[in-house]
């Protein structure tokens, strides 16, 4: 049986073309970025020109770009390595984000709440999990720091008004982060003439490879580093630099960057090929989740009344198709999703949820084979719910 | 899969004899300890893990499935609910009834198995008249008896790998396949108990206190209180708190009096019982009295009995000689030989 993946917001393949850039750094090509000698010179020729090729992708400058070890860290850097500093400095103890952050924003600010002593304030979404403007901008205080909104979210593929959000962060004086692991595969960052402060990448979400994350971080932005040692990342993140990650990671967003057009046309006919197909298939017991409109162009995603997003999963995973929740769990606890909470759904359709990311290599022919093997599982599992209730 | 050396040793023989196995866990009962974190026996992180890399070894796919409500309700509150009215009952049997060999039977079918196959000891054999349910050939493992509860439809669909094994032979088996779980220890405490301790968990989830009341004689004397009926097993005999000269056991309890009704170790023995919720694995039964064995509790040896059914659901036993320790909520489980003919449920203990 050929399975058919649709979970690319979950993770991408590494393109051939960016294996090919590593391979070299993992042994011919392997000396340490911050020796002296001829093979240190190679390693630190190699991620300069990576760090490059991601500032020209981005509208920034090479030393606004800093490699790290994944998304999650990129995030925490931004939110702990900007607010101490501000403390430090008396420029205020208050940082806001929202209630449908990536936990790798969302569980920090707590952290730095109850561990650190911060003033947090988490502003609510509206039913399409759009951060509502006047809310955000009525939370800013006189000792308000940061504002860390997500360009679009991993669970129901709702983008913010990023722009928008900068625009009062500038007004205010506040800085602004975005967490853009999500939307970087669908979407251009042009820094040089956005508000935005700190932006953070994960290379694995646009065909490049896992285990190396970005962050922009403004010229002028005072951050501390959280990983302290060998003053790798102009200071700002220590460890020795992972060549092969940073060269694969550069190449695969210049790629992404590229062909991004392509791409998009390519998702946005998938992706509402699928909506189309699932609302129609269930008309009264599934509704689509996220915006509309103002969503990822690969990103499909529902709730089901009275159904557990665990059992679709499962069922659709026997019949050889790779879906997601929206987040991963795999401990059979089927918990409300707080995202969809967040939404004000009902909690009849609240554990109910499914996320459908298509990607390059998806054909229209999966999308078929899905919507042809949907309605089928569905009913099954109603059926079995019902009995068992 | 639990995570444990005989479904891990189940799934393995499935793989190896060809079978397109899918491993599934299911989360029952999770209960924290206060404080402490340790949990119960079902399902925990660890595991979760164990059955999780079990699974990978195998290359099999591993679900974990979720069935916490229906398991709280058909097993847990039916565990507590029946100790409240005094009744002492086999939640495993009731487990296998309504969650394994239903509610996940009918999960296996739905996801395109045509089988389902779990680590109990004993064996399921076709022949002229239909399936029939043997003992296990380790007769020390046998768990036929928690297993009556199968019907010829349910036993079509059920393979049980571990029937032809002795436990030994199972742990040398978990080795030679490489399995991680292969000197795991084994637990005979219930899975959702943190601590073995029944008696704790009963108090712990029980609506309202039981409350105490008198120890009787069998001649209605009072010679002592009792901390409530659950706590109490018939045939106990340590921690009745009363000294009488000869040893005491507990022959019965009586719900309406609130009464704990003990006597000497001959007053334990009984001539018969009335059996309900009766299981015939050949499908209905019999028409006339029958010669068996019969086993009233999972660790006891059979007995010589006649099964006589009183209608479809209904049975009464006599036993040869009486015995000792029978317990409203077991199950009677009736045997000829190796095969297991059915069983219920004891709704009363005659003398």
């Amino acid at each position: 049986m050929k399975r058919i993946y649709l979970d690319y917001a979950a993770s991408t393949p590494v393109r051939e073309e960016v294996v090919e850039v590593m391979k070299p750094y993992w042994t011919s090509l392997f000396g340490n970025a911050s020796s002296i000698h001829q093979a240190g010179r190679q390693a630190d020729q190699a991620i300069q020109n990576a760090r490059h090729t991601v500032a020209t992708s981005l509208g920034a400058t090479d030393s606004e770009i800093l490699f790290t070890s994944c998304g999650s860290e990129s995030d925490n850097l931004a939110l702990r390595g900007v607010m101490h500093p501000a403390r430090k400095h008396g420029r205020g103890n208050h940082l806001i984000t929202s209630v449908i952050e990536h936990k790798a924003v969302l569980d920090t600010a707590y952290q730095l709440r109850d561990l650190h002593g911060f003033d947090l304030t988490v502003v609510p979404v509206d039913a399409y999990g759009r951060v509502q403007l006047d809310q955000l901008e009525r939370a800013i205080r006189a000792d308000t720091v940061l504002i860390s909104i997500m360009a679009a979210n991993n669970e129901i593929g709702t983008c913010q008004p990023v722009r928008e959000i900068g625009e009062i962060a500038r007004r205010h004086s506040v800085l602004f982060h975005t967490d853009a692991i999500q939307a970087a595969v669908a979407q251009q960052f042009n820094l040089s003439n956005m508000p935005i402060d700190l932006l953070s990448l994960s290379a694995h979400k646009f065909y490049g490879p896992k285990g190396i994350g970005m962050l922009y971080v403004r010229q002028g932005v005072d951050i501390t580093p959280q990983l302290t040692g060998g003053g790798q990342e102009g200071g700002l993140r220590a460890g020795t630099s992972n060549t092969p990650l940073i060269v694969g990671a550069a190449e695969a967003l210049r790629l992404a960057t590229a062909e991004l057009d392509d791409n998009v046309a390519h998702y946005l006919e998938l992706r509402d090929r699928l909506i189309k197909g699932v609302l129609e298939a269930f008309p009264a017991d599934c509704r689509l989740t996220g915006h509309p409109t103002e969503r990822l162009p690969h990103h499909a995603s529902f709730a089901f009344r009275h159904l557990s997003g665990n059992d679709l999963l499962i069922h659709l995973d026997a019949a050889g198709i790779s879906a997601s929740s929206g987040s991963a769990c795999l401990t059979g606890d089927p918990s409300p999703s707080s995202v969809l909470e967040a939404l004000s759904l009902d909690p009849d359709w609240t554990k109910g949820g499914l996320r459908l990311t298509v990607g390059t290599p998806t054909t229209a022919r999966e999308i078929e084979i899905l919507l042809d093997q949907m309605p089928d599982i569905v009913s099954a599992l109603r059926h079995f719910a019902a009995s068992y209730a | 899969m639990s995570g444990g050396v005989d479904s891990s040793v189940a799934a393995a023989l499935l793989v190896q004899a060809g079978y397109d196995v899918t491993g599934i866990m299911m989360r029952l009962w999770s209960e924290p300890g206060p404080n402490t974190g340790v949990h119960n026996r079902c399902c925990t992180p660890d595991q979760m893990a164990d059955a999780r890399r079990v699974a990978q070894l195998l290359q099999i796919p591993f679900y974990v499935v979720d069935a916490q409500a229906y398991f709280r309700r058909e097993v847990v509150q039916f565990f507590i609910d029946e100790h409240q009215r005094a009744v002492t009952p086999n939640p495993c049997v009731e487990c296998n009834r309504k969650v394994r060999f239903s509610y996940l039977l009918e999960r296996a079918r739905l996801l395109g198995a045509d089988f389902l196959a779990t680590g109990h000891y004993a064996r399921v054999q076709p022949s002229a008249d239909g399936y029939q349910l043997l003992k296990a050939v380790d007769g020390n493992k046998d768990q036929s008896y928690v297993l009556h509860v199968l019907n010829q439809q349910k036993l079509a669909r059920v393979l049980l790998p571990l029937g032809p094994y002795a436990k030994r032979e199972v742990r040398c088996l978990a080795k030679e396949f490489g399995l991680p779980v292969a000197s795991k220890q084994e637990s005979m405490d219930l899975c959702f108990l943190r601590d073995g301790n029944y008696r704790r968990f009963l108090a712990e989830h029980s609506t309202g206190a039981s409350a105490s009341g008198p120890i009787l004689s069998q001649t209605g004397e009072t010679l002592g209180q009792h901390d409530g009926l659950p706590s109490y097993t018939i045939g106990q005999r340590k921690g009745l708190g009363i000294a009488v000269g000869e040893p005491m056991y507990v022959i019965d309890k009586d719900p309406d009096l609130n009464a704990l009704i003990v006597g000497p170790r001959t007053a334990l023995g009984r001539s018969g019982l009335l059996v309900g919720r009766v299981n015939w694995i050949a499908g209905g039964p019999p028409s006339k009295r029958l010669d068996a064995e019969v086993k009233i509790r999972y660790r006891s040896r059979p007995v010589e009995a006649t099964v006589t059914a009183l209608d479809e659901r209904m049975a009464q036993i006599r036993f040869r000689t009486p015995v000792f320790g029978a317990t409203a909520g077991q199950a009677a489980v009736f045997y000829q030989g190796d095969r297991c003919l059915g069983g219920g449920i004891i709704s009363e203990v005659l003398t």
